[in-house]
């Protein structure tokens, strides 16, 4: 099984709306304590370390391209 | 049994009174005289060779030091004669216990299942482990014991090596065959053969203190992730026999050790642990620790074991444990290439099967070691979810490591044949084997690992009789299960361990592991088998 990038909610402003709405009022400290956990919970449902391997890829790769941008704008 | 002596004299020997040019020649030197070098000497006189064992000492270390001897390490020892009294001594346990803060989140049980010999673990003193060692090979003729010998040089020649040995007479030469380097994590021969030992250093300082104290805590091993006592940190408490408790704290990376180790600077942590001062202290230690390895255990005719070639962090008992393992591994190799049965090549598996074992040990203590002392604000925020979720998930559980104990590794070796049947179970070409109750024809009631000591702990077939027997020609024993004149299978669990249909035949080394299995086998298949796990292929 190969990670999945085609949109698999049919209300993926729904989704969306859900995590934002779980941070909403927290610090950013108890913000990322969420996140941390809601990875743990999610990777665990995933269940597939390569299906996880590939997302960790992913999140890098744009989270990179996007500090890299950041860079080249200032 | 009489009280095992832990002091030794220095004796002089003959071969110290040789001349530089006529040095005495030995098949095998061993060096280091640890819970390593002794198994390994013992293990290779059982097999017919002469030994000679120096070590640097001449008594036995201080010190609890390793504390958990693996089933696998108790199986290996049987071997040697010397399990039982382990056993005997030791404290018996299988059940793990995590903590966080007060409460107890998880507790696992390293060995759910009846039908075997050994238990998964006990914890036994390493002094009593090598006093067991060396009474042992006070029995065996074929090694010669040499205290105070130190090797302080070493040369390597075409077929042979040349050790500078001192002694409080002086110094002297002996020549060797092979050397085995059995001495240790600061191993002086590692720097005579210009090995690198590189690795991962952590930070984090651990407190060691075996107290003695009499106390109504079970014999499990407990582990607690921040516990009330000891605030924002990680503790173990285990015991060991004598009414010893072995109690480890974690400290601050930046703690003075010198200040740490005081007793009255110890007891007062320990007395908020335990809730009362009813105790005495019988060792305190302060460690850090490395987890690294040599590239190449093989040097030319040396060759490392144990610490010597590899250490890890201490949880997961993944150190003594690993170097018996060593041990197990090497000396019916050398034994054959020494013999001229086997090819000097096969010493080459050692170094994959092991160094291969190193890397997997490394690794799992390297995880449990980053749990325990996170590296970064984000790693603690990780491992602080996954203890929170531990408290209403199994997953959560599951992802907690506050050390991965030591179990066999599986060895993608050159030795091993691929299965070619199809197998639902049972262990694969490369694993240890299983042990499981039988019952001999005289009635007895043993165990399949003492069925192969009796075959001689050379290769062996286990055969699961379907009336027909294959003749292997060669230095075979053969374990038979069923039929006529084979063993029984009281509880069937020799069936199920093995995935056994009637014809099913393993192939076990000499050191337990297996080379091939067939659903039928024919002495074709057998003997091809036979001569790659023998390094001739």
């Amino acid at each position: 099984m190969a990670l999945s990038t085609s949109s698999n909610f049919t209300k993926p402003d729904d989704a969306f709306r859900a995590i934002v709405e779980a941070h909403r009022g927290l610090s950013d400290e108890a913000s990322a304590d969420l996140d941390a956990a809601l990875v743990l919970v999610l990777a665990n449902h995933i269940g597939d370390l390569d299906v996880l391997r590939e997302a960790i890829a992913l999140a890098k790769r744009r989270m990179m391209d996007v500090s890299q941008q950041a860079q080249q704008q200032q | 049994m009489a009280q095992s002596r832990t002091q030794f004299g220095y004796r002089r020997h003959a071969d110290q009174d040789r001349g530089e040019g006529e040095a005495a020649r030995h098949a095998v030197v061993v060096v280091g005289a640890g819970p390593v070098g002794l198994s390994l000497a013992i293990d290779l006189a059982q097999r017919g060779q002469a030994v000679v064992l120096l070590d640097d000492a001449d008594r036995i270390g201080e010190g609890s030091r390793a504390i958990c001897f693996s089933k696998r390490s108790l199986e290996y020892w049987d071997r040697l004669g010397i399990g039982q009294r382990m056993v005997d001594k030791g404290v018996v346990w299988s059940v793990g216990k995590i903590f966080h803060g007060a409460a107890l989140l998880y507790q696992f049980n390293l060995l759910p299942e009846q039908g075997h010999k050994r238990p998964a673990f006990i914890n036994l003193q390493q002094f009593y482990a090598e006093a067991y060692l060396v009474d042992r090979v006070e029995e065996l003729p074929a090694i010669d014991l040499r205290w105070r010998n130190k090797v302080v040089a070493l040369e390597v020649r075409n077929d042979h090596v040349v050790l500078t040995v001192d002694t409080p007479d002086g110094p002297y030469l002996l020549r060797a065959t092979y050397v085995a380097a059995c001495d240790g994590a600061r191993s002086s021969l590692r720097q005579m053969v210009g090995a690198e030992f590189s690795g991962k250093v952590f930070e984090d300082q651990f407190l060691i203190a075996d107290v003695k104290m009499t106390a109504e805590f079970p014999t499990e091993r407990w582990f607690w992730f921040d516990p009330p006592f000891h605030a924002g940190r990680s503790a173990l408490l285990h015991r060991q026999p004598d009414d010893i408790w072995r109690i480890d704290l974690q400290l601050h990376p930046d703690a003075d050790a010198v200040v740490e180790k005081r007793p009255e600077n110890v007891r007062p942590r320990i007395a908020r642990m335990l809730g009362h001062e009813k105790f005495e202290f019988e060792w305190i230690s302060l460690y850090k620790f490395q987890c690294r390895r040599m590239e190449k255990f093989i040097h030319g005719r040396v060759i490392f074991a144990g610490d010597a070639a590899h250490q890890v962090s201490p949880f997961g008992a993944r150190g003594a444990n690993s170097g018996l393992e060593d041990a197990e591994n090497l000396s019916w190799k050398l034994d054959r290439v020494l013999k001229g049965t086997s090819p000097e090549a096969l010493l080459e598996s050692y170094h994959i099967e092991r160094s291969a074992a190193a890397d997997e040990n490394i690794r799992e203590s390297t995880r449990s070691t980053d749990f325990m002392a996170p590296a970064s604000r984000q790693e603690a925020r990780l491992r602080k979810a996954v203890l929170s979720l531990a408290k209403e998930t199994e997953f959560g559980k599951r992802m907690i490591n506050g050390g991965r104990l030591s179990v066999p590794s599986v060895y993608d070796s050159p030795l091993s044949t691929a299965d070619a049947d199809a197998w639902r179970g049972g262990p694969r070409p490369g694993a240890s084997m299983p042990d499981a109750p039988i019952t001999a024809r005289d009635g007895e009631p043993a165990f399949l690992t003492d069925a192969f000591i009796k075959c001689g702990k050379r290769f062996t077939l286990l055969e699961f009789s379907n009336g027909a027997s294959v003749d292997v020609s060669g230095d075979v024993g053969v374990i038979s299960i069923g039929g006529v004149d084979g063993a029984l299978d009281p509880a069937g669990l020799v069936g199920a361990r093995y995935d056994a249909e009637p014809g099913t035949a393993y192939l076990l080394r000499p050191d337990g592991y297996v080379v091939a299995r067939f659903r039928q086998p024919t002495r074709q298949t057998l003997e091809a088998a036979l001569a790659r796990a023998c390094g001739m292929n």
